[in-house]
């Protein structure tokens, strides 16, 4: 950068002649160009290199992942982690469950989510603006602190250490319901209207024109919904105790812990992350164009 | 984010004035089952948020001057008031819990005092890198970049607990260098202590050691991270590095090219067109991604959950994990409720603090704001 920038500040004098300076300025703008890919590249390789090794070290054996922490072919290739994690372990049990809380709590926020917004965004009723500025506020308290609060509740519910209890509360999305607002904002109005001279009511407008309409909004929403409770953890942790209803995020965090393995067995550790990033990578790839509107549409709005 | 939806909102309103009307001078038979409808359809999220928001807060509170130890239900008769006990106690009663408090605050401030600014830069640096028209593969980078992002943070933590490992990947770089490198997760040793150390400061001034605030004295609040904390706050930066970037990109694309280039006649540098017209106009994403920032650093739980559980010797404790392990392990409900408010009110001060200022450099227009932080020669020039 720094380079950059001492050789542009050369060019802002007046002096030099038009010929060599358009001469120089192409050389200027190559070297610039060179500089900005090595240490583009360089940063690259530091942001994905990890990911690599997690992969490699995985099928390693444990001598080999230690002595050699930095090489990303094995020597000896060994299936061994994979072995004990997949067919010697709970770890498909974790996989199950995980399943099930994300695909329920995606399922679920995405017609809680929807419902709401649309309702906030296009229905007049009284109460409405109060409504949201409740949400407003409520979208203010921070995950962690709710923690013990959480707890709290859900025993008193009596849903402590049950399914229910891992995926009802997380169901309560108040940034999804402001996705789906903001998109059903956007719709024209006249859609609606045609239908309702038709003699549709809110409900059947809702389920058969506002929501296949959209489409785009509900595939944001799937999306971080996914990840979001793929990647939960503290939930899990004060929702549930018992071997059944571990998920992944739970099993692999004891694990780190030492709880399969005895001493530090890296392969073994680093294949159960490694499987249970799989997920959220496909997803990231298939969806990477949408992923990256996500983030970017979040400002502009 | 609530203000511009509601202007949007009364924007479309006004767009399109004749449906609103119609609306409104229709029988009351169909407002009337629009407000049925209305609540019908925002009750499922009415329920949830209440349940497991609303409620929960409420109830926390509650714990959080009660006596209550964890047994049977927290609103039970035999549970008794026992007003700012617990808060006190935590803040200056001197004891063990005080003291792991303070030290929980320590830690977690430095988290934050380093995480934030760091992030905050290098995520801008990267989406500058990353939107250079002439670059070729600009998505690849920006996956690249993007990815751990997307990864849950007990994989990321499983992953740097074998990097920074004794005889791990860093410090095989590290010895490849020929230097040594610590070992990081079981180092306690304080950042700052340590670079007093280099310096020839070995022992506290007797003014630092003697005096102190909740529960540490002010020379361990001086320590800085631990060699074990400073992992966590590389990790976070790895991690949180992504998303900001997105968030900057999104700015930077939404920039005119006109404005660079009116610069760019005027003869500036790069780096002079990047500090006086890039940088101003980018103030208030700046701002949502200190803001947001400082929202997650203070937040620390997963990391600490799953790699150290707050070792070596507390330097890795955090408040949320603090008030975690106060509750579940230690059965001190009250503690741990009242660790959780008080995170709350920290939180709750440092993104009003960020809000005000936000709001400043809201009122001031678009345009005026570019002029203002041009350097006054060249904005006469400018505006003749």
């Amino acid at each position: 950068m720094s380079t950059t920038t001492s050789i542009r500040g050369r060019q802002a004098s007046p002096a030099e002649r038009s010929a060599t300076r358009a001469d120089r300025s192409a050389r200027r703008r190559r070297t610039s160009t060179i500089t900005t890919y090595v240490v583009l590249i360089t940063l690259a390789l530091v942001y994905i290199y990890p990911f690599l090794i997690t992969i490699a070290t995985s099928f390693k054996g444990d001598a080999e992942a230690v002595a050699q922490p930095l090489s990303l072919v094995p020597q000896t290739w060994s299936m061994a982690a994979y072995d004990r994690l997949l067919l010697r372990s709970d770890f498909p049990l974790w996989f199950r469950n995980s399943v099930i809380v994300t695909l329920s709590v995606t399922f679920g926020r995405v017609l809680i989510d929807s419902m709401a917004g649309y309702a906030l965004a296009r229905l007049h009723f009284r109460g409405r603006s109060t409504v949201f500025a409740g949400l407003v506020a409520v979208m203010a308290v921070p995950g962690v602190v709710l923690l013990i609060p959480k707890f709290l509740v859900i025993k008193q519910l009596g849903m402590y250490d049950s399914f229910a209890g891992m995926i009802i509360p997380l169901l309560a999305d108040a940034a999804g319901i402001f996705i789906m607002k903001n998109f059903f904002e956007s719709i024209p109005h006249s859609v609606e209207e045609a239908a309702r001279i038709d003699g549709a009511g809110p409900f059947r407008i809702y389920w058969s024109i506002v929501l296949p309409m959209a489409r785009p909004a509900l595939v944001t929403l799937v999306i971080l919904s996914f990840q979001g409770s793929w990647n939960e953890l503290s939930h899990f942790i004060v929702a549930s105790q018992s071997r059944d209803l571990m998920t992944l995020t739970k099993g692999v965090a004891q694990l780190a812990s030492g709880a399969l393995s005895a001493g530090s067995q890296y392969p073994i550790k680093l294949a159960a992350a490694a499987v249970m990033t799989i997920p959220v990578a496909v997803l990231f790839f298939v969806f990477q164009k949408r992923l990256m509107n996500v983030t970017s549409g979040a400002v502009k709005e | 984010m609530a203000l511009t939806s509601r202007r949007s909102a009364q924007g479309t309103a006004a767009a399109a004035p004749s449906p609103s009307r119609r609306r409104t001078s229709r029988g009351s038979g169909s407002r009337g089952r629009e407000t049925v409808a209305g609540w019908a359809f925002i009750s499922p999220m009415l329920l949830l948020l209440g349940l497991f928001l609303v409620i929960p807060v409420a109830m926390a509170a509650w714990v959080s001057v009660s006596d209550w130890t964890g047994r049977g239900s927290p609103l039970a008769s035999s549970v008794s008031f026992v007003g700012a006990k617990n808060y006190t106690t935590l803040v200056s009663g001197g004891g063990l819990a005080t003291q792991d408090f303070g030290t929980a605050l320590r830690n977690n401030a430095w988290y934050v005092v380093l995480v934030v600014p760091l992030q905050t830069a290098l995520s801008l640096f990267l989406a500058v890198m990353v939107n250079r028209k002439i670059l070729r593969g600009r998505g690849a980078f920006r996956t690249a970049f993007y990815f751990p992002s997307v990864t849950s943070s007990v994989a990321i933590t499983v992953l740097f607990l074998f990097l920074f490992a004794a005889s791990g990947a860093v410090n095989e770089v590290i010895g490849a260098l020929s230097g040594s490198g610590p070992n990081w997760f079981a180092d306690p040793r304080g950042v700052l202590h340590l670079l007093l150390d280099a310096l020839g400061v070995h022992q506290s001034p007797a003014a630092l050691a003697g005096h102190g605030f909740v529960g540490i004295s002010w020379w361990d609040w001086l320590a800085g991270p631990s060699v074990a904390m400073s992992v966590f706050i590389t990790m976070a930066i790895f991690t949180t590095s992504g998303t900001f970037m997105l968030l900057f990109v999104a700015a930077l694309q939404a920039i005119s090219g006109e404005v660079e280039e009116a610069a760019l006649m005027d003869g500036t540098s790069g780096w002079q067109r990047f500090r006086y017209v890039t940088l101003p106009m980018l103030r208030p994403t700046v701002f949502t991604v200190v803001t947001l920032g400082l929202i997650g650093s203070w937040q620390v739980f997963d990391q600490i959950y799953t790699g150290t559980k707050g070792g070596p010797d507390k330097t890795t404790l955090t408040p949320a994990y603090l008030s975690y392990k106060s509750s579940f392990e230690s059965q001190q409900w009250g503690y741990g409720a009242a660790i959780a408010f008080v995170l709350f009110a920290i939180i709750v001060v440092m993104t009003i603090l960020q809000r005000s200022v936000l709001r400043e450099s809201d009122q001031v227009p678009r345009r005026k704001r570019f002029v203002r932080s041009v350097p006054a020669s060249t904005t006469d020039q400018e505006q003749r």
